[in-house]
């Protein structure tokens, strides 16, 4: 019986419900120290002075750093996205090389002590006085500063896209959407703090490391320390959550490793929750503008679609928000254009739904806008906008929005709908009801990936790669590519990831995990089986010898072939026969290239349906469907839970995640999880998750797509939609905060 | 400026029906304790501020927030952690609950949702999907596996004939 596609519960679950299970931060090791690090209280300027005097004389303090004790990195940062594969810094700056302050919460000083609370108290002591500049950390600030960008994410993608003249197709449009929105920052808040264990043994380096990649962690810190890359071993066993916060290697990585090395003691960080607002990245601050014509019968015309964002001093870095609003619906004329002002806050980084999730937001509500006016259903408006190619004229690798908008609308009960907004109500709440296409790009930016598989003579098997499991049930959807690869029971097959010892994996980050990884698995359990087979067909005592090998299948460790009906041999007696106490082989899943002839989204469709308290603006969100194609469904349990996380992230997008900077101080405002509201249980409704089937060669031998981000995608905009169904009221922000909702100067808007 | 630093002392501690005694400095949590001091590292410290209800363990029988509570405070008192409670290989219904209904995705917030899970049917509080809704909220998951949560508890109350 096949494993893959069985909704098998997760392998680490014991591990995870006991409390057995070791994060990062919870490695101990003889000797540990603790480090605290001081981060800036201005956004621009310079350390002037350090007073460490009271620090470095307080109790159990071991040593206070300030740039004058720390080494000069070996090398300059340069940032590109971890999935490429290689070094992965997250910005293209180290701090505390000199006095120069960049941004608020920059590291400045740090303090290593015997004991947590030393640590943090000496820090608490070290008194810094700073030159402060003029900071920029709003857009309103920076306005005037814009400029079009020419490439993003480390010079890794264009950032203007343009076909046909957007200017015609708007002018001969009979119907003509212009919407622009103003989106707060998002943090991604995992609840476990990112994390660091470093040790030196002589010149080797360990690293326990909360990452999201254990390679591009590996490669970074090694080009920073100017070491060579097999110095330096990274162990990450879990990770209490990443989306997108741990997918990029930060300074306090290497700063925790240098720390250890001046202290000849292993040194752990975890950062405080106030600085995770400040040390990994966020979404940036940004305003997104769309432009969208269509005749009468709804065909789309032309889309402009403008974002405008802020960076950090030292890189241009916009989530690409346009990536799906170029090529989700068949129109002619297009242009995406991404601006930047460069203003004082670290860069920004990928935060789950990377970029395409608000510009899905920006064309989806759009859309529903345009369906109004032209009185056109909304699903079938996006029906009749479909296409099946790619604007280059590729055909999707593979499809199902279609499928997915009908199944979903028929689930959610969507024909039941009266479409004129403001005249379901439910006492006195208000009740709409919304709909939004889903989409999310596959890049194969990866470098080939490797696993290997064991098989041990008493039949038990083990596949391994570099990969790490922080949420998205890798740990058990690879069992189950391996055991079904190799051909042996569930039960007898172990994944093992976590250490960059193991065989390449790259970063999982844009939802690639998945894919990469059961590719990867795949190859090495075939290549096993594949080595085994000729072993027992070239075996003189084998039941299946001179078999034909493409003749030979396993299953559950038992070798068969059609050509030799009743003979059985199995990998246990095949490997103590030929004397081996154990077979490994090494596979490869090599991506498909960058140009693959292939449109490449996966598909979804969302429904929302809210009820509004007229009086105080709350909304609350009653239900979410969503119907996806993701492809190859490795694990329906796990995929549904990732796809409902991701879901919940959408809804909290559209009502409650924001943090604005004050512009007095370049602060953030808001620094905690009592500030910075994220979903509790109270606000999570039910949510309904359906799949819609799709066979994907391309993409991998599984034809898996990915789930982690195509769930969070969509979602806001079926919210402001079903919140316009409603009130009547198009809300301009995200987001939407009760204020905005209870606004009457938003009606008819 | 001077500081003033009490010295460590010794701090009886009674966790999981096992009583320790550690050296800890006054200032310590109940939370750095357990994970810095003891190697029981199954509470896990989110926001050491109170806002996320990852660390909460039972004392005396009632769900605290350990990174709100001094170790010292807790001397004397009878701390659980998710740790005590399974009975050698077997595990608390709710911790079987919660692996049946995947009821968490990263794991991190795990121990304290279950902590409270099983306090939220025992203090009554678990008639309806809204009453565990609200009960749970202290407890946070960013992964957002709540309905699954709700799921797992509905099983363990509805097993237990809806009483502990
Ligand atoms: S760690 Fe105690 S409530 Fe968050
Ligand atoms: S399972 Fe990840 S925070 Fe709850």
């Amino acid at each position: 019986m096949s494993a893959v596609g069985t909704p098998v519960t997760r392998v680490d679950g014991p591990a995870k419900v006991t409390g057995a299970a070791k994060y990062s931060a919870e490695i101990g090791l003889p000797g540990m120290t603790y480090l605290a690090v001081v981060g800036a209280t201005i956004a621009s300027g310079r350390v002037t002075a350090i007073d460490a005097e009271a620090a470095r004389a307080a109790e159990g303090v071991l040593a206070v750093l300030t740039p004058e004790d720390l080494p000069k990195i070996a090398a300059e940062p340069h940032l590109l996205p971890s999935l490429v594969g290689g070094p992965a810094p997250g910005e293209s700056f180290f701090p505390m090389q000199d006095d120069v302050v960049q941004y608020a919460g920059q590291p400045v000083a740090l303090v290593v002590a015997e004991e947590y609370e030393q640590a943090q108290h000496a820090a608490s002591l070290v008194r810094i006085s700073y030159q402060p500049t003029k900071s920029i950390t709003t857009i309103d600030e920076g306005r005037d500063q814009a400029y079009e960008a020419e490439r993003l994410f480390g010079g890794l993608m264009p950032a203007r896209s343009e076909r046909g003249d957007v200017e015609a197709g708007l002018a001969a449009a009979d119907v003509r959407v212009e919407v622009a929105y103003k989106m707060a920052a998002n943090h991604h808040n995992p609840i476990e703090a990112p994390s660091t264990v470093a040790t030196w043994d002589g010149g080797n380096l360990t690293l326990y490391e909360s990452t999201q990649g254990i390679r591009a962690t590996q490669q970074t810190v090694a080009l920073l320390l100017g070491l060579p890359i097999a110095r330096v071993r990274v162990i990450t066993r879990f990770v209490g959550g990443g989306f997108g916060a741990k997918a990029m290697v930060w300074p306090n990585v290497t700063l925790t490793a240098m720390a250890s090395r001046y202290v000849g003691r292993p040194v752990k960080l975890m950062l405080t929750r106030p600085q995770m607002f400040t040390s990994n990245g966020h979404r940036e601050e940004q305003e997104q503008r769309i432009a969208i014509g269509a005749t009468r019968d709804g065909q789309l015309t032309a889309i402009r679609h403008e974002k405008l964002s802020i960076t950090s001093p030292f890189d241009d870095w916009a989530e690409p928000a346009t990536g799906v609003s170029s090529q989700l619906y068949g129109c002619e004329n297009y242009l995406g254009i991404h601006r930047l002002i460069k203003g004082n806050t670290m860069t920004p980084t990928f935060t789950r739904g990377p970029g395409e999730s608000l510009g899905v937001f920006t064309l989806e509500t759009a859309m529903d806008e345009l369906a109004s006016h032209l009185a056109i259903d909304p699903v079938e408006l996006r029906l009749r906008n479909h296409t099946p190619v790619d604007p280059f004229g590729h055909p999707w690798s593979s499809d199902g929005l279609v499928e997915c908008l009908r199944l979903g609308a028929e689930r959610f009960g969507w024909s039941d709908r009266n479409p004129a907004p403001r005249t379901t109500r439910d006492g006195e709440w208000l009740i709409g009801t919304g709909v939004a296409a889903a989409a999310y790009p596959i890049a194969f930016f990866m470098p080939p990936q490797r696993a290997r598989a064991r098989i041990f003579a008493d039949g038990s098997a083990i596949v391994q790669t570099s990969t790490q499991e922080f949420g998205t049930g890798v740990l058990t959807m690879a069992t189950q590519v391996g055991a079904d690869a190799l051909g042996v029971a569930l039960r007898d097959m172990e994944f093992q990831a976590g250490d960059s010892d193991l065989p390449n994996s790259t970063a999982a980050v844009g939802s690639a995990g998945a894919g990469m990884v059961s590719s990867a698995v795949h190859a090495a359990g075939t290549a096993l089986r594949e080595q085994l087979i000729a072993l027992a067909v070239g075996d003189e005592q084998s039941a299946l010898h001179g078999a034909a090998p493409a003749s030979v299948k396993v299953a559950d460790g038992h070798l068969t072939s059609a050509e030799r009906p009743g003979a059985v041999d199995t990998y246990r007696e095949l490997l103590s026969r030929n004397h081996m106490s154990d077979a490994e082989a090494l596979g490869t899943w090599r991506p498909p290239p960058l140009d693959t002839p292939h449109g490449l989204l996966t598909f979804g469709a969302q429904f929302a349906e809210v009820a509004v308290d007229p009086e105080l603006g709350l909304v609350r969100v009653r239900r979410l469907n969503g119907a996806f194609a993701p492809g190859r469904v490795l694990n329906p349990l796990l995929a549904h839970s990732q796809l409902m996380g991701g879901m919940l992230w959408g809804m909290s997008q559209a009502l409650l995640e924001g943090n604005h900077m004050d512009p007095r101080y370049g602060r953030w405002a808001e620094t905690n999880l009592a500030e910075y509201l994220v979903p509790v249980n109270a606000d999570a409704p039910e949510v309904r998750v359906d799949f819609v089937d799709v066979d994907d060669e391309l993409v991998g031998p599984l034809g898996a797509k990915g789930v982690g981000e195509i769930g969070q995608v969509g979602v806001a905009a079926a919210i402001a939609n079903a919140v316009f169904h409603a009130t009547g009221r198009r809300i301009r922000s995200l987001p939407m905060a009760p204020e905005l909702v209870m606004d009457p100067a938003a009606d008819g808007q | 400026m001077t500081t003033v630093e009490a010295a460590a002392t010794e701090v009886p501690l009674r966790i999981n029906g096992r009583q320790h005694v550690v050296v800890l400095e006054p200032r310590v949590s109940l939370l750095d304790a357990l994970r810095e001091h003891l190697d029981l590292t199954g509470s896990k410290k989110g926001c050491d501020q109170g806002t996320c209800g990852s660390c909460t363990v039972w004392i005396d029988g009632r769900r605290v927030l350990a990174c709100l509570t001094l170790a010292a405070a807790a001397s004397g008192h009878d701390i659980v952690t998710i740790e005590g409670l399974a009975d050698g290989d077997q595990l608390h219904p709710m911790q079987r609950a919660f692996i049946e209904y995947d009821a968490f995705q990263c794991g991190y917030c795990t121990s304290g949702q279950i902590m409270s899970a099983i306090k939220v049917i025992e203090e009554g509080n678990a008639a309806t999907d809204e009453d565990i809704s609200e009960f749970m909220s202290g407890n946070i998951c960013r992964c957002a596996a709540y309905p699954n949560i709700r799921a797992a508890i509905r099983h363990v109350r509805d097993e237990a004939g809806g009483r502990p």
